[in-house]
């Protein structure tokens, strides 16, 4: 397993960087909230931590038993968007319920104001 | 006793008067609340002038959501006894004493009216139909033991425990038979079928309609299967554990 030449490592490194800053300045800027950030900077930060230390990637690879690097970075993305989307619909399935309650929250008290009028 | 009936309806205009004057005939001295689920059409004011009382959620939420809203208001306003039936006719309101007099009576907590029981034989399920409810029969009983006839009845009567406890968030945001059922055997509430009348649909859309089946058999079988092993929320559990 060869090691990356260093255009690659260059190229991948400015594409995982940028990655972790695009996910920051979003927080920055208040359009992502940090409690859904995280999953993301982890994401990001793995990716750029793969790149410096890329005999970790290779020891990773004899380790899962993958042919290449590059089958242990598919598997690995793979993984890390399966996480974000169900970490989506665990929020949704919270937010379902927060909105169930207070529909009915809305729902009794007008009913209540009603009867007052 | 302090009884309530409670009436879950969406888009029911055409057809909820008549069961309201059903009620109102069957129970006349209890209090009677619809729970207008966000219809687009004026159910909610054709049932205040049938003399109920309304409560309008701002959006569909569907029927398991609009039925807890009424189950929220009876542990809110003291009531010992919630007896709960479609706005769309196919229960019949002089059926309702049937129910109540289990509840009052202290026979059980949770008293089920059943289509299949008795002599009553207006109903007709198609075989798709049939052959879902025995499937979730047969589950309910492998799972608790008890033998229920019609666990997809919407025509209930609760005690006022048991509306404490769907008053709690375990309760489904979604369809809520079976699994409420075995849930409810769980936690040591006593469950009892009770024989009532029951009448195919008088025209308008069933809640059952279109892929929405597949998505009922779906949530009832994970729901079902779950249902022994899982968390039902901090209060419902206080509830289950003060009542044991």
């Amino acid at each position: 397993m060869a090691e990356l030449t260093l255009h690659q490592t260059v190229f991948a490194l400015i594409t995982s960087l940028a990655a972790f800053v695009f996910v920051l300045d979003l927080v920055r800027r208040r359009r992502l909230r940090e409690e859904y950030s995280w999953l993301w900077l982890l994401t990001a930060g793995a990716m750029v931590l793969l790149v410096v230390w890329y005999r970790l990637l290779i020891l990773i690879t004899q380790l899962v038993g993958a042919v290449t690097p590059l089958n242990t970075l598919l598997l690995c993305a793979v993984l890390f968007l399966f996480a974000i989307a169900v970490h989506y619909s665990m929020i949704i399935s919270r937010l379902t319920v927060q909105v169930k309650t207070l529909a009915q929250e809305l729902a009794l008290l007008s009913a209540r104001v009603e009867r007052q009028e | 006793m302090k009884a309530l009936v409670l009436v879950p309806a969406y888009n029911e205009s055409a057809r909820i008067a008549r069961v309201l004057a059903g009620i109102r005939a069957a129970v006349p001295q209890a209090a009677l609340l619809v729970v207008d689920d966000g219809s687009a059409d004026d159910t909610a004011a054709v049932a205040r002038a049938a003399g109920a009382r309304v409560v309008r959620l701002p959006f569909n939420l569907g029927a398991g959501v609009a039925a807890q809203t009424g189950y929220k208001l009876a542990v809110r306003e003291g009531y010992d006894c919630v007896v709960q039936l479609d706005a769309d006719g196919q229960h019949e309101p002089a059926d309702i004493p049937a129910l109540l007099g289990v509840i009052a009576r202290g026979e059980a907590d949770v008293a089920i009216g059943s289509r299949f029981l008795g002599g009553s034989t207006a109903y007709r399920a198609g075989a798709v139909r049939r052959l879902g409810m025995g499937l979730f029969g047969l589950l309910a009983w492998l799972l608790t033991g008890i033998r229920f006839s019609d666990v997809t009845s919407g025509f209930r009567a609760f005690s006022g425990d048991v509306v404490r406890f769907v008053a709690t968030e375990w309760y489904p945001t979604d369809y809520a038979d079976a699994d409420v059922l075995i849930t409810l055997r769980r936690a040591g509430f006593r469950l009892r079928d009770v024989p009532v009348r029951m009448y195919p649909r008088a025209g308008g859309r069933s809640m059952h309609a279109g892929l929405r089946p597949v998505y009922y058999v779906f949530k009832m079988l994970l729901s079902v299967a779950l249902a022994p092993v899982r968390r039902n929320g901090d209060r419902a559990e206080r509830i289950v554990r003060w009542r044991s």
